[in-house]
């Protein structure tokens, strides 16, 4: 694969230095996507003219000698259920087809605070259901490794951009591994916050308990800082945590001497695990011991429930936060003789199967007679999930396991079987379910030579000693999946 | 847990405002119910003294200071809807509309 491999920190520095015009880095991007995605398929839409006008802007502040922010001129990737002011965010939903959202998510104004340039809406599983993109309204992303293999999902499209050197940086959501699965099966970092951590005003809904955006890189030290830019308290959400975030790229440099690391028995043995995957897990984590750290296996028996209660939670939610589509205010409208007509022609044409399938799991899972054996049982399920997870955490600061079961898998592969699919999952559910920090970072390749990703949990507000411990499996890794 | 019925799927389909073709309600039947079966894994765990979590996070009552601030203009939030009038959205007749 030949793309930018260059850091977004060392992109920055050189902008900041005036060293490198803004101006050439957008340019350079911009030619990287021209010959490159028409068969990747990443955005939904490229800002080219408004990237190139951000640019000015920021050579200009340089020029002035004004500090034009931390991600000057790195140009981002914005996974398109992120809402931008005036510009069209899709969801890849025919429901939200040309709509153009009247304000922009609190993540885009930090973002250009911090002097980073947006560069184009990337494509995702429908409302972020799913996990290969082969969900989206407007077609699959390719893995830019293998375009022959979905990009993983829902943020496949934020993952495929930062592999193929579209984008310097991307964010997507994560509400059961959105972005940690797409970033293990394309070979790049995906972390996701503790939940609360960064504003979800303006991300569209899905699972509003669940949802939560977070940073795509080609470093562990790019998430970092792409973390801090976009984390915060924000008014505007009523989840947002108030305590202030504290400078994690500081801690990257600190090791593991002594971290206490415990090896999530159930997530090695997962349905579905492959050998070779776990052969890397296991070679991270002898990096890991390496190091310094303090290895033991721990076993978290509750999350061996984490599909059950994620796939009651989550439908139930989506089908609450998605009765909003009903072509009044905005989107797609199929016009009918009355409005109860019209709100039934508009949501059928406008949805695609799986949220339809989402919708009716959970407006199944919420109905009466249903709600206490279903979504009543899950959440209590949830609070077993988290007791376990907040126990192993006495003992251990970090803990690790696969990303994902496997590399990235073929078109089709998955699609016959809506289980097989939420399988995927079953390594990142957990980490949702308890709002809990997380972070994917690849590890070599598997036996058919594609990145496999390693993950890293840790509890609330973990985020400085979760990315120590990435550092530290980055600093090990064998080499990007094309080197194996 | 009993299997989820055609019936039942037909039903969810409506509150969901759905209109599904009876191919597609065989398939959601099919496929809706190999995922509660699939969830039929906690059936024998007891969590009847296990309190219910909604949200990760123990967040309670946030309010902010009761002032005005600033909105979205009226005309801009307009402009995204598919039909408006005098500054109000508007909709097909709603009588009519069979329950």
């Amino acid at each position: 694969m030949t793309a930018p491999a260059q850091s977004a920190l060392d992109i920055a520095a050189e902008v900041r230095s005036g060293e490198r015009p803004a101006g050439d880095v957008v340019d350079e991007h911009l030619a990287a996507i021209e010959a490159r995605e028409h068969e990747i398929h990443a955005f939904n839409l490229v800002l080219a003219d408004q990237a190139r006008e951000a640019a000015v802007a920021i050579d200009r502040r340089v020029a002035a000698g004004e500090d034009p922010g931390p991600l000057a001129g790195v140009p981002v990737a914005l996974k398109d259920n992120i809402c931008t002011e005036g510009i069209p965010t899709t969801c890849s939903s025919r429901i939200l087809e040309g709509w153009r959202p009247p304000y922009a998510a609190t993540v885009v104004e930090r973002l250009a605070e911090a002097g980073a340039i947006v560069i184009g809406k990337t494509n995702l599983d429908e409302f972020a259901m799913g996990s290969s993109t082969e969900n989206s309204a407007f077609g699959p992303t390719r893995n830019p490794h293998d375009t022959t293999r979905v990009p993983g999902g829902s943020s496949g499209g934020s993952a495929a951009a930062v592999a193929a050197g579209f984008a310097g940086l991307a964010l997507g959501s994560d509400t059961g591994g959105s972005i940690r699965q797409p970033a293990a099966l394309c070979g790049v970092v995906g972390m996701k916050p503790t939940y609360g951590r960064v504003s979800r005003y303006g991300l569209v809904a899905f699972a509003s308990s669940l949802d939560q955006i977070g940073p795509l890189s080609r470093s562990v030290a790019d998430a970092a800082a792409l973390y801090e830019a976009i984390a915060g308290h924000d008014p505007r959400d009523t989840t947002s945590i108030p305590e202030r975030v504290g400078d994690v790229s500081a801690a990257l440099a600190e090791g593991v001497a002594g971290l206490r690391v415990g090896v999530v028995t159930e997530l090695c043995e997962a349905e579905g695990i492959q050998a070779d995957v776990l052969a890397r897990v296991r070679q991270a984590i002898d990096a890991l011991e390496h190091a310094g750290a303090k290895v033991e296996d721990v076993s978290v028996p509750a999350v061996v429930y984490g599909l059950t209660a994620y796939y009651l939670i989550n439908p139930a939610e989506a089908s609450s936060n998605l009765a909003r589509y009903d072509g009044v205010r905005y989107g797609l409208r199929v016009d009918a003789p009355t409005t109860g007509e019209m709100y039934d022609r508009t949501r059928t044409a406008g949805f695609g199967a799986e949220v339809e399938r989402r919708i009716m799991l959970g407006t199944y899972a919420l109905s009466a007679g249903y709600y206490d054996a279903f979504y009543g049982k899950a959440q209590r399920v949830r609070t077993l999930i988290i007791r376990d997870l907040d126990a192993a955490y006495e003992r251990f600061d970090v803990l690790v396991g696969p990303t994902a079961p496997s590399t990235a898998f073929p078109f089709g592969a998955k699609t016959a079987d809506p289980l097989t699919m939420y399988l995927n999952d079953v390594c990142t559910i957990p980490s949702n379910l308890s709002g809990h920090p997380a972070i994917s970072v690849p590890f070599g390749a598997g036996d058919d030579g594609l990145p496999v990703g390693v993950q890293v949990m840790a509890p609330a507000l973990g985020e400085a000693t979760m990315f120590r411990a990435a550092a530290a499996i980055e600093a090990a890794a064998p080499g990007g999946g094309d080197d194996a | 847990m009993a299997q989820i019925t055609r019936d039942e799927v037909a039903h969810v389909a409506r509150l969901a405002r759905l209109l599904l073709t009876d191919e597609e309600i065989d398939t959601f039947t099919e496929q809706l119910g190999k995922v509660l079966d699939h969830a039929r894994d906690v059936e024998a765990l007891d969590v009847a003294d296990v309190p219910p979590t909604a949200h990760p996070y123990p967040l309670v009552n946030v309010v902010r200071p009761d002032e005005e601030v600033p909105c979205l203009d009226r005309d801009v939030v307009l402009a995204g809807a598919p039909d408006t009038e005098g500054g109000l959205f508007r909709v097909p007749p709603v009588l009519g509309d069979a329950p």
